[in-house]
């Protein structure tokens, strides 16, 4: 049914991590790596997620101090290269202070370099940094979105572009080069917060990729039941659209000491990049496998992502593993207790046949 | 610990004075508490446009990064229209949701007429709530005529803005003690 995403549902859930490329110091020493050996890891990561068989890899884009793959097509397609099987995304795109043309020009691009692996998720952005980098206005801020991701699907799905907008020149019958290993590319929209932006993807009848950082899962679930409804009355089918969902991830073999481990580096997180700390008694409520943060033991874990996939019934997880300046050493031990515990006894529970 | 004094207006002098001399009260009674006044007449603050705090610059930056780090503030406002001034709301508007969580803030009002009375109590303190902060419970309201040539003369107003420095920073010893309970009831 979702063969146009390239994603086999026989298979069972989609596992895989994605980055947002922070770079900040790190939580216990103070200290911060080098821009290059921060990306280096990311490459490496990503080597590894594919070696130990996990099945996509997210790189995401901001452009503002404490970041740094603003380039992210450019990392993905080092990834690429380094690997042969595992998909690649960002994690987003931010679309609305860039040019759809040039996105898919660099999708495309990564579509033939790695093999037909290369996927788009557009989104607006969480931060504002892009924004003032590029020149566009906050207040346009949804405008912006519709008018791009309109033009972006458009270039997917026919061979020569007629199309006038607010916030480009307009394309009179042209083509963009090159095309896609297979004629298209997978395009998603991000989603977070509140149900209204997946009412718009589910509008547009396209794939939602929704964050479910924390808090109980629960309240997700309205963003995904909204999304499908919404769809269905757009006239699109829903067991045709993969939705994904996003999640902080931190795995220990010891359950109590992925809790004592973690909670300095999410707290840290939460310091560099919202300037506020992490509740202590919040980060408590992630015990409960109704909560949507996915901390402790592989066991755990696969209980909570089985218990949020009965509720969501979505196709893909993508964990967030290095944030808070978490040394490489415990990103790999934990992408191996990832790939090797919890993924196959998700798959197996997960699979349709 | 620090506490801080915001002025909430950009015009007169009495909310000012007001909140001064209750900073006076605590530097005189508690002297290993931090303080410092900001008179928002001092600074020029942008309209909030819903960004993060951290993502403002100029005197926007300097003013919310202070009122972050901070323990405990009096907020001093005068009445606007049966309200708090744009500028107060403003600011408020500028900070995250949950800005003062964990921090306690006491209240002084100054107004042109008695019937102003509920304006902090119907207004200021909903907004305060939201934002999770802890209010002593009783505020301050002070009238132009217990002012003279930019003097408190009411012994009232002199013993309350007293009680209210002592109330402020007893709640705010409080405050860490629970801050502390909490830090500890878990294992991580």
């Amino acid at each position: 049914m979702m063969e146009q995403y390239r994603i086999d549902e026989n298979k069972g859930l989609e596992l895989g991590l994605y980055t947002l490329g922070d770079h900040t110091t790190d939580a216990l020493t103070g200290k911060a790596i080098s821009e290059r050996q921060r990306i280096q890891e990311i490459v490496a990561a990503a080597k590894l997620a594919e070696d130990a068989g996990l099945d996509v890899f997210g790189v995401g884009e901001s452009h503002q101090p404490k970041f740094i793959t603003s380039a992210a097509s450019v990392v993905l397609g080092a990834i690429a290269n380094a690997t042969e099987r595992i998909k690649l995304v960002s994690s987003a795109t931010v679309l609305s202070t860039a040019d759809p043309v040039r996105v898919y020009e660099d999708f495309a691009t990564l579509d033939l370099l790695s093999g037909g692996r290369a996927e788009i998720v557009a989104g607006r952005g969480s931060r504002l940094g892009a924004y003032e980098l590029f020149g566009y206005d906050v207040r346009d801020y949804e405008e912006l979105f519709e008018e791009k991701i309109e033009l972006l699907m458009k270039i997917n799905e026919s061979d020569r572009i007629t199309w006038a907008g607010k916030f480009r020149p307009a394309l009179d019958d042209m083509e963009i080069f090159p095309k896609p290993l297979n004629g298209k590319l997978p395009i998603w929209r991000a989603v977070g917060g509140p149900p209204a932006s997946a009412i718009k993807a589910g509008r547009m009848g396209i794939p939602m990729m929704l964050t479910t950082l924390g808090g109980p899962s629960s309240a997700f679930k309205g963003s995904v039941d909204a999304y499908r409804m919404v769809a269905a009355q757009s006239g699109f089918n829903p067991a045709e659209l993969p939705v994904s969902t996003t999640s902080l991830m931190y795995i220990d073999p010891d359950s109590q000491k992925a809790f004592r481990d973690y909670y300095p580096y999410i707290n840290h997180l939460m310091k560099e990049l919202r300037g506020s700390y992490y509740p202590k008694e919040q980060f408590a409520e992630a015990m409960s496998v109704r909560n949507a943060l996915l901390v402790g033991s592989p066991q755990q874990i696969v209980e909570k992502i089985l218990y949020q996939h009965e509720m969501y019934g979505h196709n893909r997880f993508l964990a967030q593993i290095d944030v808070g300046g978490l040394p490489y050493a415990q990103v790999e031990q934990i992408i191996d207790l990832f790939a090797s515990e919890v993924a196959p006894a998700v798959r197996r529970a997960t699979a349709k046949k | 610990m620090k506490i801080i004094g915001i002025s909430g207006s950009i015009v007169g002098s009495k909310t000012r004075i007001a909140v001064q001399q209750t900073l006076n009260n605590i530097i005189e009674k508690h002297p290993d508490f931090e303080v410092e006044l900001i008179d928002l007449g001092d600074y020029k603050l942008e309209f909030s446009d819903g960004r993060s705090y951290m993502d403002y610059t100029g005197d926007t930056k300097v003013v919310l990064e202070k009122i972050m780090e901070a323990d405990a503030y009096i907020i001093g406002t005068p009445v606007f229209q049966a309200s708090i001034p744009g500028t107060l709301k403003n600011l408020f508007d500028l900070l995250p949701v949950n800005g003062f969580k964990d921090k306690v803030i006491g209240i002084v009002v100054t107004a042109g007429s008695s019937k102003h009375y509920l304006v902090a109590e119907q207004q200021l303190k909903p907004i305060l709530s939201y934002m999770r902060a802890v209010v002593v419970p009783k505020y301050v309201f002070i009238e132009e005529k217990q002012y003279d040539r930019k003097i408190i003369v009411d012994d009232d107003i002199i013993f309350r803005l007293n009680r209210l420095a002592n109330e402020l920073v007893n709640t705010t010893d409080a405050m860490q003690q629970v801050k502390k309970a909490e830090e500890e009831a878990f294992f991580f």
